[in-house]
């Protein structure tokens, strides 16, 4: 019982906490406005470019923009904690790990899932991409899985930010290479073999490349495949970063590096 | 007036170095530009369309200028606000706007650099060959870019004065500032409804002008529409600057706690 409240409404809370919400206005520009815009810019340095359709740079960008929350919001669950001062009293406490992390990761998963589906939504209106009604629980369904994985690499970078002071700077340089390298705006078979080859060990390449066939018309049976592969990559993200966490909490309590700004 | 210029000196250089070794408005405001132009290039290299490289590669030179300051602008104010140290700006006899001009200029500065690697970097990654005809008239377009940014940050800073949470206001500004100003798209292809907003931006004439001037051409007419439009923000911030602060003053909101 201790545990799913820790889990639930200790999550919660933290979530709330790190985007300081007075009100929730603080969304539209950050999680609304930015997705779209950024499906927009490259939608049209495809058709400047003569390269993609719409659909293509649409599902791309949409994935590409819920790693922002995913990774963000883990990243600034630990460095926020540092700077209200209480992310010694949040490890000084009995709670299990586990729970105490993952529920913070519960919150972030559900954004980055929304953020995706609504720049899909708004991105097909404003584009005139059409995509039929039998195509959206399968692609729901993927940006589901690609968010989850997000979060895992977040659980990473969250637990580097027990170390590395500069969380926001860290989370962009990750975003950055998610944008290069998985696949987002040119397809893994256009990209230098070395680079398509970074891409496939990232988390987004799969659920991208998923996403991008549902759209098409694939069934989830096709693709699924590629989804089981972007779970696995996300859990392998998610099992090094609780690794990682536990690690830095004993080497930055060993150190006294906890509180360090 | 030698004051003055003292006065706007120092607190240009204070400014600049503390940028400079900020690794979110230093590092990133040239890191995050830098990467969307290598992800637009690499959008046009799948074609491998020489001409069309140029063109984007030019515009994507300006993209970082336009991060440094749209992002770093908006949350200039709250900076100091939270450093507890707005108060004594707007108390200090010196005009708001003489503080917060320089502020955005050195912020645009840093985009300036962010050109220059850019633009090496598209030769070195991407093979994209500066071919400037007239290099008078293009260092000169690209100057008017950086300056009439830091006057639309200048703007964007005043603006966002009673906004708690501007930070995500320039955050969201970036990729549309991107494509309406024309960097790596012609704005001829966006909807002709967007047009009117594309060419109220100064940016659209400063690149207009940087293209024309590679091209050999002459850009003398954006370039006047670009500073006129420069010279527009700067007297529409200062003239909102002096209401904005004298109504925080009298609310007694200017903490905003």
């Amino acid at each position: 019982m201790t545990n799913t409240r820790i889990f639930f409404v200790g999550g919660l809370m933290s979530f709330r906490a790190q985007f300081n919400w007075l009100n929730p206005w603080i969304l539209v520009p950050a999680l609304l406005v930015s997705p779209v815009a950024q499906i927009l810019l490259f939608a049209y340095v495809g058709r400047a470019a003569g390269v993609g359709d719409d659909q293509f740079f649409l599902v791309g960008n949409a994935l590409n923009y819920a790693a922002i929350p995913c990774m963000f919001a883990m990243t600034f669950a630990i460095s926020g904690e540092r700077w209200g001062q209480t992310l010694g009293l949040v490890l000084v406490t009995p709670a299990r790990r586990l729970p105490l992390f993952l529920g913070r990761a519960l919150p972030v998963i559900v954004t980055g899932w929304c953020v995706a589906v609504f720049g899909l939504a708004v991105g097909s209106l404003l584009l005139g991409v059409r995509m039929g009604a039998t195509v959206w629980p399968g692609l729901v369904l993927a940006v589901c899985v690609t968010s989850l994985s997000c979060t895992g690499l977040g659980l990473v970078m969250g637990a580097a930010c027990l170390r590395v002071r500069d969380g926001a700077t860290l989370g962009n340089v990750v975003f950055l290479l998610l944008l290069v390298f998985c696949g987002t705006n040119v397809a893994l078979e256009d990209l230098p073999s070395w680079m398509a080859a970074v891409g496939e060990r990232l988390p987004l390449t799969h659920g991208i490349e998923a996403a991008r066939q549902l759209a098409s018309g694939a069934t989830l049976g096709s693709v699924s495949d590629l989804l089981v592969r972007e779970l696995a990559i996300g859990l392998g993200y998610a099992a090094l970063g609780l690794a990682t966490l536990g690690w830095m909490e004993r080497d930055s309590r060993r150190r006294a590096t906890l509180e360090r700004m | 007036m030698r004051d003055r210029l003292r006065q706007l000196w120092l607190c240009y250089r204070l400014q600049l170095k503390i940028l400079l070794i900020s690794p979110f408005e230093g590092f990133l405001g040239i890191v995050f530009p830098l990467m969307f132009a290598t992800a637009t290039l690499m959008v046009y290299a799948v074609n491998g369309d020489e001409a069309a490289m140029a063109y984007a590669g030019l515009g994507a030179a300006v993209m970082g200028v336009w991060t440094s300051v749209t992002v770093s602008a908006s949350t200039l104010l709250n900076r100091e606000r939270f450093a507890g140290t707005l108060e004594l700006l707007v108390a200090a006899p010196t005009p708001f706007s003489m503080v917060l001009m320089p502020i955005t200029t050195a912020m645009a500065t840093v985009g300036l650099v962010s050109v220059g690697i850019t633009l090496v970097w598209n030769r070195l990654v991407f093979g994209v060959q500066l071919q400037i005809q007239n290099w008078l008239l293009f260092v000169l377009s690209v100057l008017a870019a950086t300056v009439t940014i830091a006057m639309f940050g200048f703007l964007l800073s005043v603006v966002a004065v009673r906004y708690r949470t501007a930070w995500a206001l320039g955050a969201s500004l970036e990729y549309p500032g991107w494509l309406l100003c024309g960097f790596v798209v012609p704005i001829a292809l966006l909807p002709v409804v967007l047009h009117p907003i594309s060419y109220a931006l100064a940016p659209t004439w400063a690149v207009e002008a940087m293209r024309i001037a590679a091209a050999g051409g002459n850009p003398w007419n954006e370039l006047t529409v670009c500073l006129a439009l420069g010279l527009g923000y700067a007297a529409f911030a200062a003239f909102l600057g002096v209401r904005l602060i004298d109504s925080a003053r009298r609310n007694a909101t200017l903490a905003l706690t």
